[in-house]
């Protein structure tokens, strides 16, 4: 053991060893790598079903799986990206690494309850993947389980959704330590407006994790009991209330977009003033649209059910508030673009994928609009071009700010550097492969190609042959990235404990940071984008 | 910080409402029953906040935020009504 290992957190195991050194952890950052490992796990997994969805759609009519597999792979795919990836995704991992650094904490406020979140985060995933294999087949709901169907289908939707509720608790416990730390342990001196904005944005996060993520927990618990005991909360038939049911899991499901965009904006914001060498434009506006967009996102959740049956004034009033989140979200748009005027560019990765987030997330948002506006709505609502927008903000938005992020903080979780030229590379291939899979699925929704459809006419055959061709390249990009990652994991060049010449707190200390983050406790005296 | 003495004397302060409660649902108040029932909740749940749960010590930002919860909550149930409202 060399004596720059034995300073890091790598070298103090705690009391045990081994494995046992990483999963009984109350570290930070061995908790976030325990997350980020389990979370990227996890969406390999998902890719797996995503690619074969994909294959099955290369031509009309059965080409790799029948009909009732492609219905539970379809599920599967969206349950693991939604609760197992893109939800903890960034917060999760890298937020649980990287929050008590920037802020000059030791550690988060509940460490042990820290690591009960990744032991709940791990039994609801396996309760999910166990659900695949066990009872009468893997769940064919969609990963919204809406009633009444997922009452009366046979397939094993009590365990998948037991799962969901586990993760639902592990969200709901990492989002109240984070705003608990950012109460109760910021460093002396670091003023509520001298906190990274990475850190507001995790801030916003937690409280949405805490008042909204309850719902969805206590909405797939009357699910259960429908299921198990036949109780009429939702079942029609039985007085029940099939909207009611859209309506509870929206009230979470809408938020936790929110849950899963709002941290990936936040990393944006930390590389954009480092890689332009000047301070960001409108620290505050940027901080208090974080909490704007949290806030606003509780009022919006009735634009998912527009052709439900839902009153013909909710669904205008619904489509107006869907507007109003626009404006924080064009505020931060606005901002990134105004950081990067004038400054002194460095074209490295971390920045590359920044850029790439903001061309991709851009038309995400655009075309939210369009589903928001309620006339557009009823027209694409349903097909393909929902699938289209929803990739463009989850994938092209929150997973590129992820890949964005990891390349960033990189150097500060390994103490290593990755090779920049084929980060690069792996981005072209990524961007390249993902507006191939995607975009055709615009065209194809506004064409009328039902969302979730297993067959479809000839007439669509084009554009879904080259959205496969798509997957496979964007799989190729993804390959190539990890590759990267992982390699240099282990064979990267030492990278030097600040190499971007960053100016928050987590420069500041060694690379891998030690055991309790500090030598000693930094004091603050400025705001967080100073550069010369 | 508050001393063992206070947090007995809030207890028995919990305890008598609760009397209170068991009294007032023998006392056929009627429509306002459940009002009654619901403020003296609502005073029980203010000592817990306040004294137990240390609010009554905390700086005032701390404090505004029990109303987010609330305040989040009265939205949900608003606008789910309001859509049940104008369905029929």
């Amino acid at each position: 053991m060399t004596a720059e290992e034995d300073i890091s957190f790598y070298g103090s195991r705690g009391r045990h060893k081994g494995v046992l050194s990483w999963i009984l952890s109350t570290d930070h950052k061995r908790i976030g790598l325990l997350y980020l490992t389990s979370i990227f796990g996890f969406f390999f997994v998902a890719v797996i079903f995503g690619v074969l969805m994909r294959l099955e759609l290369i031509a009309p009519g059965r080409t790799i799986m029948s009909a009732q597999t492609y219905n539970a792979v379809f599920t599967l795919h969206g349950v693991i990206m939604i609760f197992l990836f893109i939800i903890p995704g960034i917060p999760a991992s890298l937020g649980n690494f990287i929050l008590p650094l920037q802020i000059g904490a030791k550690d988060v406020a509940f460490p042990r309850i820290n690591l009960m979140s990744w032991w709940f985060y791990i039994s609801g995933g396996t309760a999910v993947l166990v659900s695949l294999f066990t009872g009468s087949g893997p769940p064919d709901t969609g990963w919204t389980f809406y009633v009444p169907y997922s009452i009366r289908t046979g397939t094993n939707v009590t365990l998948a959704v037991f799962g969901v509720f586990l993760l639902g608790v592990s969200s709901t416990l990492t989002g109240l330590n984070f705003v608990t730390t950012v109460h109760r342990l910021r460093a002396p001196g670091m003023k509520w407006f001298r906190m990274p904005l990475f850190i507001w944005s995790l801030y916003a996060t937690g409280w949405v994790q805490i008042l909204a993520t309850p719902v969805l927990a206590i909405t797939l618990l009357l699910l259960i009991a429908e299921r198990l005991f036949g109780f009429g909360f939702f079942d029609p038939s039985k007085g029940g209330d099939p909207l009611l049911f859209e309506h509870l899991f929206w009230i979470y499901s809408h938020p936790a977009v929110y849950i899963m965009i709002l941290p990936a904006m936040g990393a944006v914001t930390e590389i954009i003033p480092v890689f332009a060498r000047r301070t960001i434009f409108g620290y505050k506006a940027i901080a208090f649209s974080s909490l704007a967009i949290a806030a606003a996102g509780y009022l919006v959740w009735g634009h998912h059910m527009f052709t439900s049956g839902m009153s013909d004034i909710s669904k205008a009033v619904f489509s107006f508030l869907t507007f109003i989140v626009a404006i924080p979200s064009g505020i931060k748009v606005f901002n990134w673009v105004a950081s990067l005027y004038k400054g002194s560019i460095e074209l490295r990765s971390p920045l590359l994928y920044t850029v790439s987030f903001i061309f991709l997330f851009s038309i995400g948002g655009l075309t939210g609009l369009v589903n928001g506006a309620l006339a557009t709505n009823i027209y694409v609502h349903g097909t393909y071009f929902i699938v289209a927008h929803f990739h463009y903000t989850m994938f092209g938005g929150t997973a590129f700010a992820f890949f964005a992020a990891l390349h960033y903080w990189f150097p500060k979780i390994t103490g290593r550097m990755y090779r920049e030229a084929p980060a690069k590379n792996a981005l072209l291939v990524l961007f390249t492969g993902f507006n191939i899979l995607y975009f055709p699925m615009f065209i194809l929704g506004i064409e009328g190609m039902p969302r979730r459809y297993y067959d479809y006419l000839p007439q669509f055959h084009r554009d879904h042959l080259i959205s496969t061709i798509g997957s496979w390249i964007l799989v190729a990009g993804l390959i190539m990235m990890f590759y990267n990652l992982i390699r240099s994991v282990f064979k990267g060049d030492t990278a030097g404990d600040n190499p971007w010449g960053g100016s928050t707190l987590e420069w500041t200390t060694s690379s891998p940071p030690p055991h309790e983050n500090f030598k000693e406790v930094p004091v603050v005296t400025g705001g967080p984008y100073k550069f010369r | 910080m508050p001393g063992p003495g206070l947090y007995f004397l809030v207890w028995l302060g919990l305890i008598a409402l609760t009397a209170l409660t068991v009294i007032a649902a023998g006392a056929g108040l009627g429509a306002y029953g459940a009002l009654t029932s619901v403020s003296i909740a609502l005073a029980k749940s203010v000592l817990i906040l306040m004294f137990f749960m240390h609010l009554k010590y905390e700086k005032t930002l701390i404090r505004a935020l029990l109303f987010l919860p609330v305040i989040t909550i009265a939205v949900i149930i608003g606008l789910t009504f309001f859509d049940i409202g104008y369905r029929y």
